[in-house]
């Protein structure tokens, strides 16, 4: 089933026209990598689909844009509900000045949850789906800040699965960590995948091959070629994808 | 004409700014240190519990200590949590735009009002058309009219420095607006918030022209909210302007700047405590 379709997709920062008729299925329980150079619209696509763009004044999208058959797109649309069900993981691990527990406790409590009602257990599931729960179970007071850039991403993620959404959005989760940091998180994507429908950008593009099943490579704002990641890296049917995998521009 | 070398700028440049920095903390020591040594040796137990006797020249500052508690009490119960949803306001809720820039342009006019303009103002609009008369009531209303600006400035202030990272990972997490300000916004300002309340509290206690005008300078116990007081500040005002009692008006002035600085302390660990572990 598709987790996400887009049907010409269009979107506006004021005049500038950032996405031009996109077209796209994202399958569900699979990673699906976007790539292409800087500024190509990648992560203007992926935060469409939690209406993340909503924060950034003069933006507009056009088009049509379902998650699991749910138009997602116009005024009607519970924000809230749509962004519980479509989690994000931002660039840099970016946790709360909050303790460890607090951090990944955030979404649920904001959904209702409280301490006594499953709130810790939902703590303790969430750290131990990203391999944390081990090093950190006696460090549940200790402060975010001070765990290690690859231990912050983690939480990051974790605190992002406590709403228990279907779909994440990972905008270049690896780019601040290291490479050793980066293959472990990698490996985490892997097994979160029999469980949730992964959207990666990134501008690593051997991340893309080593991690995604799917892959779209766009480029000024278009999305000129999506399909297996394997068929894109060997036998890409545009030129331009060529152009960009084989190092040409980029 | 050969150039000064760097060096011996930079020499001019350290001895400078090191002795506007010693100019300006001497400047505060002398002022303190001169009221204090001046009125330390009036107060006493008697001074700070007894009514304020012959205009004054006997007796203690009991009612303009109550008097200043309750004025302050009210200035502040109204300016931080008015100014503060008003920062919220135009932070959290609102886009930049005509309306945001005329509301800013309105506050920054009047944090430069001069205080005897809201003195005149709180004492036609509270004094006089409300019919609070001279009294507490009116006197703190027009000192929170007087502090607002500055709470609102740093509140904003406050709440602009919060990482914007914060309010996106909240709302991805799809908090409501006003989940995000509670819970990723305002513990983080909250430092920040406090200091504009800080300074509010030591304007209103230190403020003489809107309380002349508006809560009067009567010497009695006040009893309720409807009763005329004076403020220390104003006691002091009267008593050396007066001529009433040089001894009197110095131990006012120095319990006056003792009650800022404990305010001061005691605000500061509070907040130091509040903060523990939420720094980021």
């Amino acid at each position: 089933m598709s987790a996400i379709t887009c049907k010409e997709l269009n979107f506006y920062y004021g005049n500038f026209h950032a996405l031009k008729g996109v077209n796209l299925n994202v399958s569900e329980k699979r990673i699906t990598a976007l790539i292409g150079p800087s500024g190509c619209g990648k992560s203007t696509l992926l935060r469409v689909f939690n209406r993340m763009n909503d924060l950034i004044i003069g933006s507009r999208a056009a088009g049509d844009v379902k998650i699991f058959g749910e138009q997602i797109l116009g005024d009607g649309v519970e924000l809230t509900g749509l962004r519980k069900r479509v989690g994000m993981v931002f660039q840099r691990p970016n946790p709360f000045p909050l303790s460890v527990f607090e951090n990944v406790a955030y979404g649920p409590r904001i959904h209702g949850l409280k301490r006594g009602g499953g709130l810790e257990r939902t703590v303790r599931e969430c750290l131990e789906s990203v391999g944390l729960w081990n090093d950190l179970k006696d460090h549940l007071k200790e402060n975010a800040l001070s765990l290690s850039g690859e231990q912050q991403q983690r939480l990051c993620i974790a605190r992002t699965v406590a709403t228990r959404p279907d779909i994440l959005l990972m905008d270049e989760p690896c780019s601040a960590l290291d490479p050793q940091a980066t293959a472990r998180i990698e490996e985490l994507m892997q097994d979160l995948k029999s469980n949730y429908t992964i959207l990666i950008v990134t501008h690593n593009m051997q991340q893309a091959a080593r991690v995604s099943d799917d892959c779209g490579f766009m480029l000024m704002g278009e999305l000129v070629e999506f399909g297996d990641t394997n068929r894109i890296f060997t036998a890409p049917a545009d030129k331009r994808t060529e152009d960009y995998i084989t190092g040409r521009y980029g | 004409m050969s150039r000064i070398s760097p060096k011996i700028t930079e020499k001019i440049a350290k001895l400078f700014l090191w002795s506007a920095a010693i100019f300006t903390i001497g400047a505060l020591i002398f002022v303190i240190s001169f009221v204090l040594a001046g009125g330390l040796k009036h107060i006493s137990w008697a001074f700070l519990t007894q009514p304020i006797l012959d205009m004054g020249r006997e007796g203690g500052i009991l009612p303009a200590i109550v008097g200043t508690i309750f004025m302050v009490f009210v200035a502040i119960g109204i300016a931080a949590p008015l100014g503060v949803a008003s920062a919220i306001y135009l932070a959290e809720y609102t886009r930049e735009g005509k309306v945001t820039q005329a509301i800013r342009f309105g506050i920054n006019c009047l944090a430069g009002v001069p205080s005897i303009i809201f003195g005149l103002f709180g004492f036609i609009l509270f004094v006089v058309m409300l019919g609070f008369g001279w009294s507490i009531l009116s006197g703190g209303l027009s000192l929170s009219a007087m502090i607002l600006p500055t709470v609102i400035r740093t509140a904003e202030e406050a709440l602009r420095a919060v990482p914007a990272s914060y309010r996106d990972v909240a709302a991805s997490l799809g908090a409501t607006r006003w989940q995000v300000v509670t819970r990723s916004v305002l513990p983080y300002a909250l430092p920040g918030i406090l200091t504009g309340v800080i300074l509010g509290i030591g304007r209103s206690i230190e403020e003489t022209a809107v309380v002349i005008f508006t809560a009067g300078s009567a010497v009695q116990m006040p009893t309720s909210l409807f009763d005329s007081s004076r403020t220390m500040a104003v006691h002091f005002y009267i008593l050396a302007r007066e001529g009433i009692s040089n001894d009197m008006a110095y131990a006012t002035a120095a319990v006056l700047i003792i009650t800022i600085l404990v305010i001061n302390v005691s605000a500061y660990t509070m907040m130091h405590r509040l903060t523990k572990g939420r720094r980021a």
